[in-house]
C-alpha cells in the first residue's frame, strides 16, 4: 500500500465526509455541492447518478483537486489513501494526481490533445510519475496498456492521432490512458455517453474486468440507472447538490425510498421491465444552485410535499442498514 | 504535398493574373495624364504626342498589357529613350526615375524585408508573451498592466509613437542616428541602428493586438478538456501551459500573422514616411502619385505576390501545427 498514512486494509481507500463546494460567479454564489458524504473500498465501484447540474462532476473534480482555488470554495474532508487533499497545496495534490487517482471523461475526442500522438500522451503520463524511466521504457509501457485495453495492432496505434481513432477506440486509449500508473481509484464521468450502445457495453466491460485486476476503487458517474445496475456495487443519488440516496445498488435500486430516485426508476422502462409506457420523467427543472429551494430542495417537484418538506431540509437517516435517505417521508412513493 | 504546392501554384498565377488586369485598368481610369507630369516647362502638344507613341500609350490597350506580360516572360526592347533592350522579368522603365524598374525594386525591396522581418519576429515575441503572461495571471495586476500596454498600443498611431520615439532617442537623448538604411552586409550594426526605431514602433502596434488576441486565445483554450486531462495526468504547470496549452493557443494566431506580415511586406508606407526611409511603401505612393505605370504595376504585383505567399505559407504552418489538417 503506497505511502497511506495510517489506513488499514479495511479502510475505504476514498472517503469523503461533508464536502460542499461553491463557486463565486458575477451571477452569485452557486452553491453546486452541498454536504456529500461517501465512501470507496478498492475493488468496489459507486455509481453517482443525478441529473444534468445535479454536482457529479463538481465532486469528482474536487477529488481529483481540479478546481481552481482562485474560483472555487472546497470544505470538508477529502481522504485519498488516508490522506485528507481539501486545503492542500496543488504541488501535493498533483503528485497524487494520475498516480494514485485518475479520471476519464465522458468525451474522450475533446480530452485527448489534438496535436500529439496517442502513444506520446500515454507515455507522457507514466513518465511525469515515473522520472527515471527512459523513452522506451515508457513506450514499452504504452503499447502493453493499449494491448490491455482492446486496442489492436497497439504498437501502430500509439503512433497514431486520436483524431484517426474511433469514439471507442479513443475512450480505451483514455481508459490505458488514466490505469497507465495503476492507480488505486478510478473515477470515470459518463465513460459511455458519448458513445454507442454496443461501444458501451464493451468499455463498462472493459472497466469490470480492468477493476478484477487492479483491484481500484471506481467512481462511476452517469445519468443512466441501467449502467449503475449493471457494473456498481453502491450507488449515491445527487439533487441540487445533496445526496437524497445512498445505498448498495439492491437497495437503492429495487427498494428505492426517495420520491427522485423512484422519479429517476420510472424514467427507466428497462429496470422495470415493463413496456415504454409508462415512461414518465420528473415533471419541472433542476433547482437552481444560487437560490436552492428551502427545506428539501426537491420540493417543488415532488408530489409528497408536505409543510415540512418545504420549511427543514431533510438529514440524511438510515432506513435500513447500509441504506440512506434524505427524506421526510421515506417511502411514500413506493 | 506536392500536389498541394501545384494547385496553390495554379492558383496563385491566376490571382496574380487578375491584379496586373486591375492594375493596368485602374491606371488608365486616373484623372490624370501621365505625361503631362514627366515632361519639363516647354512642352508643346507635339513633343508630348511624340512622348506617349513612344511610351505606347497610344497603341490599344490590349497590347499594352501583352506587351507588358511579355516582358515580364521574356524580356522586350523598350527603345533607346527608355535603356533599350530589357531582359526578363522585366517590369518596364519608370517614366519618373530614368531607371529600369527591376533596378528601383532591387534597391528597395531590401529596404522593406529589413524593416518587416525583424519587427514582425519582435512584435510576434512580445505580442504572444505578453498575451500569455497576462492570461496566466489573469485578474491579477500583471494582466491589468498588460491590458493597458495594449489598450493604448493599438489606439496610438503610428507616426504619433514614431514621433515621439525620434524625439527621444535621436533628438533629445541622442542615443541614435537619425533613421536611414543601410546593408546588412555592408554593416549589420549600422542596420539595426538605423531601423530599430522602425522596428518598435510597428512592434509596439502589432504587440498589442497580438496581446489581446493571444490572451483570448489562451483563457479559451484552458478551459479546454485536453488541458484538463493534462492537469489530471498530474503534469507540472508549466508542462500544461507549456506543451499543451500554448501549441493549441498560438495555432489561430498562425493565420492572422501571415497575412499581416505578408501584407506588411508589400509596403509600410507609415512606418516608411514616419521615418523618412524609402522603401516598397514609398515607391509605391510615388508610383501613382507621378502616374508612373510601370512603377505602380510592379509595386502592386509584388504586394500581391507577398499576400499570395503568405497565404500559402500559413497552410503550410497549419499542417505543419496541427495533425488534422490535410494538404490538397
Ligand atoms: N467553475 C464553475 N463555476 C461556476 N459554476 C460551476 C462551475 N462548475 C460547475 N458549476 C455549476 O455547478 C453545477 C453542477 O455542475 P456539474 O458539472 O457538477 O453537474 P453534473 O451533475 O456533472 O451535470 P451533467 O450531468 O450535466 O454533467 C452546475 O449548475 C454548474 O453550472
Ligand atoms: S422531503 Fe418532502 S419534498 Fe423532499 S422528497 Fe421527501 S416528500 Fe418530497
Ligand atoms: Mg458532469
Amino acid at each position: 500500500m503506497r505511502g497511506a498514512v495510517g489506513l488499514t486494509a479495511a479502510d475505504p481507500y476514498l472517503q469523503v465526509r461533508d464536502l460542499r463546494v461553491r463557486f463565486a460567479t458575477e451571477d452569485g454564489v452557486v452553491r453546486a455541492v452541498n454536504g456529500v458524504s461517501f465512501a470507496v473500498e478498492r475493488g468496489r465501484t459507486l455509481g453517482i447518478v443525478g441529473e444534468s447540474g445535479s454536482g457529479k462532476s463538481v465532486t469528482s473534480l474536487a477529488v481529483l483537486g481540479l478546481h481552481d482555488p482562485k474560483r472555487a470554495t472546497i470544505t470538508g474532508e477529502i481522504l485519498v489513501g488516508g490522506r485528507d487533499i481539501v486545503g492542500r497545496p496543488d504541488e501535493e495534490v498533483r503528485r497524487l494526481r494520475g498516480r494514485d487517482m485518475a479520471m476519464i471523461f465522458q468525451d474522450p475526442l475533446s480530452a485527448l490533445h489534438p496535436y500529439y500522438p496517442v502513444g506520446r500522451q500515454i507515455a507522457e503520463a507514466y513518465r511525469v510519475h515515473h522520472p527515471r524511466a527512459g523513452r522506451a521504457e515508457a513506450r514499452e509501457r504504452t503499447v502493453q496498456m493499449l494491448d490491455r485495453v482492446g486496442i489492436p495492432q497497439p504498437a501502430r496505434r500509439a503512433r497514431q492521432y486520436p483524431h484517426e481513432f474511433s469514439g471507442g477506440m479513443r475512450q480505451r486509449a483514455m481508459i490505458a490512458m488514466a490505469l497507465v500508473n495503476d492507480p488505486d481509484l478510478l473515477i470515470a464521468d459518463e465513460p459511455t455517453t458519448a458513445l454507442d450502445v454496443t461501444v458501451q457495453a464493451q468499455i463498462l466491460d472493459l472497466l469490470e474486468g480492468l477493476q478484477k485486476e487492479f483491484n481500484s476503487a471506481i467512481v462511476l458517474i452517469t445519468h443512466d440507472l441501467g449502467v449503475v445496475s449493471q457494473v456498481a456495487d453502491d450507488v449515491l443519488v445527487m439533487y441540487g447538490g445533496r445526496a437524497v440516496e445512498h445505498g448498495s445498488v439492491e437497495q437503492v435500486l429495487r427498494r428505492p425510498q426517495h420520491p427522485y430516485t423512484w422519479g429517476l426508476l420510472a424514467s427507466v422502462p428497462s429496470l422495470r421491465g415493463d413496456a415504454a409506457a409508462d415512461l414518465v420523467p420528473i415533471p419541472g427543472s433542476p433547482p437552481s444552485l444560487i437560490h436552492l429551494p428551502s427545506g428539501c430542495a426537491f420540493h417543488p417537484r415532488c408530489p409528497y410535499a408536505d409543510e415540512r418538506s418545504r420549511t427543514e431540509v431533510p438529514e440524511l437517516r438510515p432506513v435500513a442498514e447500509g441504506h440512506l435517505v434524505a427524506c421526510h417521508r421515506p417511502g411514500v412513493a413506493a | 504535398m506536392g500536389r498541394f504546392l501545384i494547385k496553390r501554384l495554379l492558383s496563385a498565377m491566376l490571382t496574380l493574373f487578375a491584379v496586373s488586369v486591375l492594375a493596368f485598368l485602374m491606371f488608365f481610369a486616373l484623372p490624370r495624364d501621365p505625361v503631362t507630369g514627366m515632361c519639363p516647362k516647354n512642352c508643346n502638344p507635339e513633343r508630348l504626342e511624340r512622348v506617349r507613341q513612344e511610351l505606347g500609350l497610344r497603341d490599344p490597350k490590349i497590347e499594352q498589357y501583352a506587351a507588358y506580360m511579355k516582358g515580364i516572360f521574356v524580356g522586350r526592347d523598350l527603345g533607346s529613350a527608355q535603356g533599350g533592350r530589357c531582359d526578363a522579368p522585366c517590369l518596364g522603365y519608370s517614366y519618373v526615375n530614368s531607371e529600369a524598374v527591376t533596378d528601383t525594386l532591387a534597391r528597395v525591396l531590401p529596404v522593406t524585408l529589413s524593416i518587416v522581418i525583424p519587427a514582425a519576429i519582435l512584435w510576434l515575441a512580445l505580442g504572444v508573451g505578453l498575451g500569455m503572461l497576462s492570461a496566466l495571471k489573469r485578474g491579477t495586476w500583471v494582466d491589468r498592466l498588460a491590458i493597458g500596454f495594449s489598450l493604448t498600443g493599438a489606439s496610438l498611431q503610428l507616426y504619433f509613437t514614431g514621433a515621439v520615439l525620434l524625439i527621444v532617442f535621436v533628438y533629445q537623448l541622442k542615443l541614435l542616428p537619425n533613421p536611414h538604411y543601410t546593408s546588412i552586409f555592408d554593416d549589420p550594426l549600422d542596420w539595426a541602428k538605423g531601423l530599430v526605431l522602425a522596428w518598435v514602433a510597428l512592434a509596439f502596434l502589432f504587440s498589442a493586438i497580438y496581446a489581446r488576441l493571444a490572451r483570448a486565445q489562451m483563457l479559451e483554450t484552458l478551459s479546454e478538456d485536453f488541458v484538463r486531462t493534462a492537469r489530471a495526468k498530474g503534469l507540472a504547470k508549466r508542462t500544461v501551459y507549456g506543451r499543451h496549452a500554448l501549441r493549441a493557443a498560438v495555432t489561430p494566431l498562425v493565420t492572422i500573422a501571415g497575412l499581416d506580415v505578408g501584407a506588411a511586406l508589400g509596403g509600410t508606407v507609415i512606418t516608411e514616411t514616419t521615418f523618412g526611409i524609402q522603401g516598397l511603401g514609398r515607391t509605391a505612393v510615388y508610383a501613382v502619385r507621378g502616374g508612373d505605370l510601370p512603377m505602380i504595376m510592379a509595386t502592386v504585383l509584388i504586394a500581391a505576390v507577398f499576400v499570395v505567399l503568405a497565404n500559402v505559407v500559413v497552410d503550410l504552418l497549419y499542417a505543419a501545427i496541427d495533425p488534422r489538417v490535410r494538404l490538397g
